[in-house]
This record gives C-alpha cells, structure tokens and sequence, in this order.
C-alpha cells in the first residue's frame, strides 16, 4: 500500500450506506473531522460549564465567583500582562502545575485518540499509565551505577514498553478471539490498580526499603529525574517531560499521516472489512494500535513519575483518574494532534483549579469541585455524541437536497 | 417409543465427544476439591491421576474435534492437579478457615446479587439492539440514591424504589442519545458512567460531607427473611448447612431469583420477549409487521437501568450498609462480562455472576495465608473476568442488530 498516490481511505463514508442503518459512528466522526473549525468543541465545552455552573447554583453557591476562583488558581492569568508583583509570581507557580497536569493529559488523551482512529475505543489508559508508572519508578529508584542520561532513557523506555504490553494484552484478546476492547481494558485498569497496591502496600516486594511501615515506593533517584526547566524543582518546577508531550504529539501525526502504519491504522478504523479487502491484515493493526496508544499512556506515567512524583504512594493510587480525562481530551480535541494539545490544556487547568491546593476554600469547596470536574467531564463526553448527530443530519440533508435534485 | 429414539438420537449425535470433554472438566475440578474441606485427602497422588485422566480425556475430545471444550478439559486437569498439591501443602486450620462452605455459600450469593441484577438489565438492552456500557454508573446511582432513599424515608423498601427512579432516568438519557440521536452507544455509555461518578460524588460530598453516611437502622437495611432458616433447619441431615449457607439471604437476593425466573419467561415465553429479540435482531422486519422499534428499545434500555440501580441498591443498602465514592468499582462492566459469558440468557448470565461471585467471596478470605499478598488476591474478580470474556470457554454470539442505531423509514 503505497500511502503517496492512494486515496484518503473512508473517503465521503457518510453517503456510503444509506438504508437500514445509520452510518457507523468512525464514518460519522470523519464528516465531523472534515467539518473542521473550531466551533463545534467550543460549543461543546461551553454548555458543559454552563450546565456545570447550573449545578453550583443548585447546590447554593455562585457559579461566577466559583468560575472565576477556578480560573485564577489555574494560572493562566500569568499570560496577562497587567498580572505583577506577587501576583504574578503565584501565578507562574500555578501555571507550572497546570502545564505538568497538561504533560500528563496530553498522553493520555494520544493514548485513547491513536486506537480510535483504528477504530477500537480504549478505556485502559488508566491501567497503562499505571504499568508505566510502576516500571519508571522501579528502574528509576535502582540501577544507581548508572550514568544520567542512560538512567533517564532506560527508565524512560522500559515504562513505555511496559505500557504497550500492557495494552497490547487487550489488542491481543480483540485480534485473536475478538473480546471486546472496553471490557479487557476495564478489566485490565482494575488488575493494575490492585497490582499497585500491592507492590507498594506494606510488605510489597517494591515497599519502600528504609521505611517498612510507610505504603510507598522508593524514592527515584537524583540523576534519574527529569529535568526543571521553568521554576523551582524543589516546589515541582516545569520539567522537560512538557517537551516530551509536545514530541509525541508530532510523533502522533507523523505516525499517522506519513506512514504505512498509520495508512493502515486508519483504513482498519473507517472501515475494517474494506481494508481486509485491500489486502491490509486487519488482526496485526489491531495489535499494533493498542500497543502504540498503551506505549503513549506508559510514557506518560513514565514523565509523572521521573518529572515531579518520585515515588508512588499506594493511597495516590485510588485517586488517580489521569487515564480516564484522557478519553475526554481525545474526544473533545477530536483526536487530532492540535485538538489533544488544547483539550489537555483545558483539562489540565481544570484539575489544576479545582484542586484544594489551588482553589480558594471560602469561594467554592475544592472537595466539590473535584466532582464538579467530573460532571463536566462527563457532559463533555456526552455532547461529542450528540455533535456527531449534528452534523450527520446536517449531512443527511444535503443528501436528500441532492437526490431530489437529480430525480 | 418416540421419545425414547429422540433420545436414542440425542445420545448419537456429535453431542458425545463434547460430553467426555465436560465429564474431563468436572473429574479435574473434583481432583482440586478432594484436597478442601470436608474431604481432606493429604496425598497429592490421588489429585494427579485425576488430573491426568481429566487431561486424557480433554486430549481425546480435541482429537474428535470439539477443541474449545477438549482444551477446556485440559486447563481443568492441569487446574486440578496444581489446586490438588497447593491444598495438601497447605495446613488443615486453614483451609478449614478459607473454605468454610457454607459461609462461602453465603458470600458468593452476596456478591453476585448486584451483579445479577445488573447482567439481566444488560440482557433487555442489549437483545433490544442497544449497548448498555453505562450499567456501571447506572449501578452508581442506585447505590447512591438507594442509600440516601432510605436514610430520608425511613424505610429500605423505599430506598429500593427511588433508586429504581434514579437508575430508569440515567437509562432514560442513554436511550435517548442512543435510539434518537444515534450517538455512538459505546461513548455515550462512556459518558453515562462519568456523569454518575460525578453527580453521586458531588451529592455525597454536599449532603453528608466528609463524615460519610450515617449508620443505617433497622427498617433503613435491606433485611433477611427470618422463616427461611427455620424451614431450612427442618430438612433432615443438610438441614444446618443449608440454614448456615442461604437462611441469611437477604431479601434482595430472593426477589433476585425471582426475577430470574420471571426475566427467562418472558424473553423465551412470551410476546414481549419475542418482540424485544426481533427489534434487537432484525429491526427492519420487526418495524415491517408492525412493531414500533423506538418503543421496544425505550422500554427495555429504561428498564434496564431500574434494574441495575436495584444491584446497586442492593450494594449499598443491603450489604455494605454505607455509600463511598465509585462504591461499585467496574461491577457494571463484570455484570457485562456474566452477560456475555452467558450468551445474553439469564441462566447463563446467573451462573457466570456466580462464579464472579465466588472469586470475590473467595478473594475475601485468602488473606489467612498472607496478608500482603492479599491485597493482589483482590484482583482475582477482575482477571477471571479477562479470561471469561476471552471466550477460553467458549464464544458467544450478540444479538445480531447490537449496537447500531436504527433508522426508521
């Protein structure tokens, strides 16, 4: 398959089938894609935090000062020139927290957009973020004759890696026997989480080594850190994980649009019986694709841990939800490259914001708020949904327009 | 005389090869269970002949040509024979501990209650023709509106049926986005469990804030059915075991065998059954004689959502007699799993609930061997779910209109 002269694969998917069913959800969303702009996602985000701010009010708070106590604990009223003096100190700080948030969001999000552009929808982002994380603070926290740099990228690697077994066990199960994606990587979130907890739980073969009655990992190594590029690496500077985000959002679209693999990633996703027809080996792509996005979850636990964690704690476990707000950054960036960078971006100011370290207490209680996220993000997700309909009737009318018109 | 060569014909027809290999599955768990209470047999040999004639007798059914279930009986062998030697290795007082039967009995039912509630709600979506992926937050709402049902009411009964409310409205939203919008049903599931996750949490931490629920009185739990052990106790010889393992049913779990049986009747037995399976077959021909398509898949998605919210219920109000956040912690997709490893029938879906079930009850009292290792015993549930869903046992096959939304003419 040459992917220079071949057509764009799934090309006008939207008109092919008519009759019986509606068009499948992946020929839909191609519509959606080509539909482009930026107004439908905004839309979406828009009446998500309206209906968001509905709830505030419900519950007796006011959803403007909220909103706005939000937004200032996100930092990014850092880019505002008239933000000085103290103010602007602090808000560097929190911008350094939202942007590591962002880092972590941005993986994710690529985690769950590359297997949706093959067509398969993963749910264990959390799962592989977890086996990263794990790998990363197991190889970070030993091999001490190790010099920096190889430290890094060993530790680097072998979460990523791990990621992608990690998924590839779901890709694996879809190919061979054809178990559906969403409940082997459900499934699959839930053995790493319990796996976690007990690796680090008190009596854990990777419980820390000086402190037998404290339910935590060993501490990542000095040299093995990433480095702090924007702020104080002592109060969780900007590490240069950022930047490792941002490459594998160019990798993402390269991978994607400029090679084979991705040709054949997103004929199988539009339509796997075609790309069967086409010679592509639909089972193999399966594989491939959840291996790559369990690689990007991987790495990012990999940044995570080697950027600003250090170590893993067996209660932070339980609280992590980095791998499911990555089906909302995917869902809402569109699963393109620069959708996933400012859906992440969103999120991540959201989490930022609404944290009980950064949301003002007297305006809003950040135990709320945390749920209050959760909604939002939820609504998100659901409107994606409806904003494929949106288009496909807006599609489905210009058919019928066109076929009277050619009676 | 007829009867007699339908059966005749029964006994001859390719049927046998798979019988040897499920005899070969049964002799293998047996060579497992000869080393648990109340058998005690503390030589290993014993397990291993079993376990080889279970593995023999597997061989022989791949070689007639019944793979899945010959393969079957191999895992089955090798099971038993590991299983066997681990249990004579193992002291008597702790076994005697684990495998108290009659209290795991007790503790499978109690786990697998929530999860049959929720697979058969799982059953009339999906034989509807709709993905149900949000019986999870579904299940969520019930526990959550259940427990705070109850607390304000007053009464468990009443609990039970606002949680029914809750759960019919969230399924109410999914079938709209499903039949009317006709969204992908797998996101929009996706989004359903969010959604629960948030509203349940933010409900939770503004009525009862950090403190949590209060502990629930009498008439606020869901209770046992006293007259139950009493007329258990009477049986002669298993009498008490019987009263030990089931007397302390809950109630819930009785209207959930209950329902088990209603379900079954009216999916195979009846009109409305017959009506469900066609929309969710063919709903082409099922519009064509008539029947509305929108109207059956409304009924059976919103149905299915009371039916998860009374698992979830169940879970909050009756078991663990409290509400915490995300309480139901991937139930909803096992209950998927019990539905697909059932082939969409409540009997089968039962079954594989209960052996979900005993994972759990059993992951529960492992901890006697050693207590950090216990906390991987939890994830037991979560991976036999993986292998179910696999197909090692076999593959099942959805309803043939599953998933896609249907366009009326």
């Amino acid at each position: 398959v040459s992917d220079a002269a071949a057509p764009e694969p799934g090309e006008s998917p939207g008109e092919r089938k008519g009759g019986d069913h509606a068009p499948s959800p992946l020929a839909r969303f191609a519509i959606w894609q080509r539909a482009g702009g930026i107004v439908v996602p905004l839309l979406t985000a828009v009446l998500a935090f309206l209906i968001g701010g509905l709830v505030v009010l419900g519950t007796g708070s006011n959803p403007f000062t909220t909103y706005k106590a939000i937004f200032n604990g996100t930092g990014l009223n850092w880019l505002f020139p008239w933000v000085t003096g103290q103010g602007r100190t602090l808000a560097a700080l929190n911008l350094q927290q939202t942007l590591l948030i962002t880092t972590t969001l941005i993986l994710t999000g690529l985690a769950v957009a590359f297997a949706f552009r093959c067509g398969m929808f993963n749910i264990g982002g959390q799962g592989q973020y977890f086996a990263g994380a794990y790998f990363a603070v197991w190889v970070g926290s030993s091999l001490a004759g190790l010099p920096s740099v190889l430290h890094i990228f060993l530790a680097v690697t072998i979460a990523t890696l791990a990621g992608a077994a990690f998924a590839g066990i779901a890709g694996f199960l879809k190919a061979t026997v054809g178990a559906h994606e969403v409940i082997t990587t459900i499934m699959l979130n839930w053995i790493a989480f319990w796996v976690g907890s007990y690796l680090f739980g008190l009596g854990g073969p990777l419980q820390n080594s000086h402190q037998s009655f404290v339910p935590i990992s060993n501490d990542v190594l000095d040299k093995a850190k990433l480095p702090v590029f924007w702020g104080d690496p002592l109060l969780q500077g900007l590490d240069v994980g950022f930047f490792i985000a941002i490459g594998a959002l160019v990798v993402y679209w390269v991978v994607l649009n400029r090679t084979t693999l991705g040709y054949q990633v997103r004929a199988v996703g539009f339509n796997p019986e075609a790309a069967r027809y086409g010679g592509i080996n639909v089972p193999r792509n399966y594989v491939y694709a959840m291996a790559i996005s369990g690689a990007f979850a991987g790495l990012a636990g990999a940044v995570d841990v080697l950027g600003w964690q250090f170590r893993i704690s067996q209660n932070d476990i339980p609280v992590s939800t980095v791998g499911f707000i990555g089906i909302a950054v995917a869902l809402l960036g569109r699963n393109t490259a620069v959708g996933t960078f400012f859906a992440a971006l969103l999120f991540g100011a959201l989490l930022t914001g609404t944290s009980t370290r950064h949301l003002n207490a007297e305006v809003f209680r950040p135990d709320l708020a945390g749920n209050l996220t959760q909604i939002i993000q939820g609504l998100i997700v659901l409107f994606v949904g409806a904003d494929l309909l949106i288009l496909a009737v807006w599609n489905a009318r210009k058919k019928v327009r066109l076929g009277r018109s050619t009676a | 005389m007829s009867t007699l060569e339908a059966i005749g014909a029964r006994l001859e027809a390719p049927g046998w090869t798979r019988r040897v290999g499920q005899i070969g599955i049964g002799i293998g768990i047996v060579a497992c269970w000869l080393g648990l209470p109340p058998w005690h047999v503390r030589q290993p040999a014993y397990a291993a002949v079993l376990g080889i004639v279970a593995i023999a007798l597997g061989i022989a059914t791949i070689t007639g040509g019944e793979k899945r279930v010959g393969w079957g009986s191999v895992a089955s062998g090798i099971f038993g024979i590991v299983g066997g030697w681990a249990a004579t290795r193992s002291s008597v007082g702790n076994l005697e501990t684990v495998f108290a039967w009659s209290a795991l009995i007790a503790a499978t039912l109690r786990w697998a209650t929530p999860l049959v509630f929720a697979s058969i709600g799982g059953m009339f979506s999906e034989r509807s023709g709709v993905v149900n992926i949000g019986l999870e937050g579904m299940m969520l709402m019930g526990a959550f509106w259940g427990i705070w049902g109850s607390i304000t009411t007053g009464h468990w009964w009443a609990g039970v049926l606002i949680a029914m409310l809750a759960g019919g409205i969230t399924a109410l939203v999914h079938a709209i986005w499903a039949i009317h919008l006709r969204a992908d049903q797998i996101v929009g599931g996706t989004a359903i469990n969010f959604l629960a996750l948030g509203v349940t949490g933010y409900a939770f931490v503004d009525i009862y804030g950090s403190n949590g629920t209060p502990s629930l009185t009498g008439p606020e739990s869901i209770p046992t059915w006293d007259n139950l052990t009493h007329w258990l106790q009477h049986i002669p010889v298993i009498g008490d075991f019987l009263a030990n393992a089931l007397g302390g049913m809950s109630v819930m779990t009785l209207i959930m065998l209950v329902l088990l049986v209603v379900s079954s009747v009216v999916m195979f037995r009846t009109p409305v059954g017959l009506r469900i399976r066609a929309v969710g077959e063919h709903p082409r021909a099922a519009d064509t004689v008539g029947i509305s398509v929108y109207a059956v898949r409304y009924a059976a998605v919103t149905l299915s959502g009371v039916l998860a919210a009374m698992g979830g219920a169940y879970l909050s109000v009756g078991f663990v007699h409290s509400f915490n956040q995300n309480m139901t912690a991937g139930r909803g997709f096992i209950a998927l799993a019990a539905l697909i490893f059932g082939k969409w029938r409540p009997g089968g879906a039962f079954a594989a609930a209960l052996l979900f079930g005993f994972s759990s009850a059993l992951a529960d009292r492992l901890p006697a061997y050693s207590q950090s290792a216990a906390v991987l015993f939890q994830a037991l549930p979560y991976v036999l779910t993986l292998i179910a869903v696999a197909g090692v046992i076999g593959r099942s096959i959805p309803p043939a209109a599953v998933g896609r939304p249907y366009v009326k003419q």
